[in-house]
């Protein structure tokens, strides 16, 4: 699916970098712990979080997330915009619930970023 | 009498300084070192690996020690990180090691850092891992990833 049709699917607002509406969200990852973040390594993906703080917008750097949506209508502040604009990561908001969000995602068919154990096994 | 030729790879080095408790600068050095491999023009994953290794690592000097350094040392075949600190040091490396062991207090977590996961992440993504760390004196961690491999 794509940006514009998640965007739909939860109600959200776009903030920044709308010239991204087409690209394409494979996988999703959640939480609010950045290292539970950062194992996860794969273009295409959504992260889902209730922290806000510029670090969040780091973290999506570092692992080439394709957009960041932020629960229960939590706004990105300005410095956080402009890192994102920089970097061309759309940020988004919802009003729904952490779980919801995650639960709508889910129904839609969209699954968890593909991971690898230490072992080099690919775990979903 | 011969021109005597330069090597025709020659390492990159860069050196970027870290403070201890500065949550604003906090990633620059990571963004600069993922800007700079991406200008070499390595693989998006290789990329990605190198850049959350070094995060993590520029992560874990801002929370946990005092000051320090990220070097890296760049080659087409080769990309080391070196993240060196003066620092509390750890106590027990082997704890530091395990998934989701962290002394991160509740404040930091609110920030959204102290999974304890920092550590094995880095340790995943690298070919070489080494990490160092003296009671007191501070912690050096090298990572070596090769791109190829
Ligand atoms: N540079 C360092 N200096 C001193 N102690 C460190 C350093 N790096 C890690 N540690 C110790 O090792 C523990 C585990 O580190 P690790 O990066 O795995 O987790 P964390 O930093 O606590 O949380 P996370 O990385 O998940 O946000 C830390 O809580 C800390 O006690
Ligand atoms: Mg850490």
């Amino acid at each position: 699916m794509n940006l514009r049709e998640l965007s739909k699917l939860l109600d959200s607002k776009i903030h920044c970098c709308e010239e991204s509406l087409e690209n394409e969200i494979s996988y999703v990852c959640a939480g609010d712990l950045m290292s539970d973040i950062l194992m996860f390594s794969e273009p295409n993906a959504l992260l889902v979080t209730g922290l806000v703080n510029i670090q969040v917008i780091r973290t999506a750097e570092m692992l080439d997330i394709a957009a960041v949506i932020f629960i229960r209508g939590k706004n990105p502040t300005d410095e956080m915009l402009d890192l994102s604009r920089i970097k061309s990561i759309p940020l988004l908001t919802t009003d729904h619930t952490f779980y919801l969000t995650c639960g709508l995602l889910y129904e839609a068919g969209l699954k968890n970023v593909p991971m690898k154990t230490a072992k080099n096994e690919i775990k979903y | 009498m011969e021109k005597q030729k330069k090597p025709v790879t020659k390492d990159i080095k860069h050196e970027y300084s870290i403070k201890g408790m500065d949550f604003v600068a906090a990633g620059e050095a990571s963004s600069n070192i993922k800007h700079t491999l991406q200008l070499i023009g390595f693989a998006p994953a290789v990329i990605r690996r190198a850049a959350i290794a070094a995060y993590e690592a520029e992560m874990n000097i801002v929370i946990h020690a005092w000051e320090g350094v990220l070097i890296t040392s760049i080659s087409p075949e080769r990309i080391e990180i070196i993240a060196a600190d003066t620092g509390p040091g750890i106590p027990d490396i082997d704890q530091a090691m395990k998934e989701g062991y962290s002394t991160a207090p509740d404040h930091i977590r609110e920030m959204g850092f102290g999974a304890g996961m920092g550590l094995p992440n880095i340790r995943n993504v690298s070919d070489e891992f080494t990490l160092d760390s003296s009671l007191g004196r501070g912690t050096t961690l090298t990572v070596v990833i090769y791109p190829t491999a």
